[in-house]
């Protein structure tokens, strides 16, 4: 796979999983990282803020980064009642654990088509997956331009 | 007929009747969310699951599965014609009632929502399971397509012609031609914004008491119809965005309130907002 050279090189694995991966499997994949996103440690991030009021079929999902000595650390706020964003989420964050925020920058927006979700989920669902990188891009961005440790958004 | 009283009950059931019904071969209940994973993390006991995308969408072609390809839907399932098929879901109930509408259309009998859905089943500490059910294949009949309940964009075209109700279920912002999408959604969007010429704007998540999920009264909803002119002497077409929220809609008036003639327009706004030259109102 061309682009996995240009991916943090957990993230290249874990594409390289879902692409050698049958539909079925693909689900089972994304549920098992659902079961594994970590958790916002305690005393990482202040008070949650407020999220942006969320359109009716949205899941709201908040995403924070942790900055250690310019490596970064995503973690999201997602309901338990949606596995499949969970899912996603989880990807990113075992996927950019500890990468620069040059590195989160480089990654293709449309990353996803390697891992063939686009079989097993809705145009809906995709753009949903395609925003969360999109404001992971945008706190990595942040972080580059900025000292400070902790920066939420909201999606 | 006391006033405060669904017109066909019968398609309605609680979590109480569900919990009691468990073991009832005669049942078999459905879990249809949006979530398509949600089912994996547990379920009630016995649910098979529909995905809306994976399974009732015909996997080329912008449609349903076709009467062939649900009748082998039917039978990995289990479920035969006489099978009273009970769905339920997450989101209020919103992708079960696109699950019954297909089953509907193919023209399954017995067919009941469970009032409240997953969440409802969930905030009651009633139990779940993650182990997937395998029941017996069976020899399932369809019937042709019902015609009476689905509506195609040159019948909706007439509809709107002819100046005869319309209900546009999606939100205020996307009735009026504010968000053209949902944000962040561009690929399920439109070229144009707004809504088909006379649509009233009843969001269908008004048809439900946000706290439990389950459907408002009776007279709650006669109200909410009747008040924008929605009556039951009329035809009536119901659309969102992709068809899904108004399925919903249309269960709603069809079994709750009793309305004869009502259709969904699965098309919709993903449709309509794409089609050239077709007229628009904002």
């Amino acid at each position: 796979m061309d682009q996995s050279t240009s991916l943090p090189p957990r993230l290249a694995e874990i594409l390289d999983d879902f692409a050698l991966s049958d539909r079925q499997e693909k689900m089972e994949l994304l549920l098992e990282f659902s079961a594994g996103l970590l958790p916002i440690p305690a005393g990482l991030v202040e008070p949650i803020g407020q999220p942006e009021p969320v359109p009716e079929c949205m899941t709201p999902v908040t995403v924070y980064s942790h900055d250690q000595q310019g490596r970064l650390r995503f973690y999201f706020e997602i309901p338990p009642e949606a596995p499949t964003i969970r899912g996603y989420a989880a990807i990113i964050q075992q996927g950019l654990w500890d990468a620069t925020p040059e590195e989160v920058l480089c990654i293709p927006d449309d990353f996803y088509l390697s891992m063939g979700l686009h079989h097993i989920l809705s145009p809906q669902r995709l753009n949903g997956l395609i925003a969360i990188i999109g404001h992971v891009k945008r706190l990595a961005a942040r972080a580059l331009a900025s000292s400070s440790s902790t920066h939420p958004t909201n999606l | 007929m006391s006033e405060n009283r669904y017109a066909h009950p019968e398609y309605l059931v609680e979590t109480a009747w569900v919990a009691e019904h468990l073991n009832d071969p005669s049942i078999r209940l459905v879990e249809s969310n949006e979530d398509p994973l949600l089912y994996e993390t547990g379920h009630i006991p016995g649910a098979v699951k529909v995905d809306w995308f994976t399974t009732l969408q015909h996997p080329l072609r912008r449609d349903f599965i076709d009467q062939s390809e649900f009748e082998a839907l039917c039978s990995q399932l289990g479920i035969s014609n006489d099978t009273t098929v009970v769905f339920y879901g997450d989101k209020h109930n919103w992708f079960a009632c696109y699950a019954f509408w297909l089953f509907a259309y193919y023209g399954h009998v017995h067919l009941k929502i469970m009032n409240g859905g997953r969440a409802k089943w969930v905030a009651e500490g009633r139990p779940l399971t993650k182990d997937i059910p395998s029941y017996p294949p069976t020899q399932y009949r369809a019937k042709s397509p019902d015609a009476s309940i689905r509506a195609f964009r040159d019948e909706v075209f007439r509809h709107m012609e002819q100046k005869l109700p319309l209900i546009d279920v999606r939100s205020p912002q996307e009735y009026s031609g504010e968000l053209l999408h949902m944000p962040g959604y561009p690929q399920e969007g439109a070229q144009r914004g707004g809504h088909i010429p006379g649509a009233v704007n009843i969001p269908w998540a008004q048809a439900v008491n946000p706290e439990n999920s389950t459907f408002k009264s009776p007279d709650e909803l006669r109200t909410l119809f009747q008040n924008h002119g929605i009556t039951p002497d009329k035809e009536i077409i119901a659309y969102c965005r992709i068809g899904e929220r108004s399925s919903l809609t249309w269960f709603v008036l069809k079994y709750l309130l009793g309305y004869p003639k009502v259709k969904n327009y699965d098309g919709s706004w993903t449709e309509w907002g794409n089609l050239v030259n077709a007229p628009i109102e904002k």
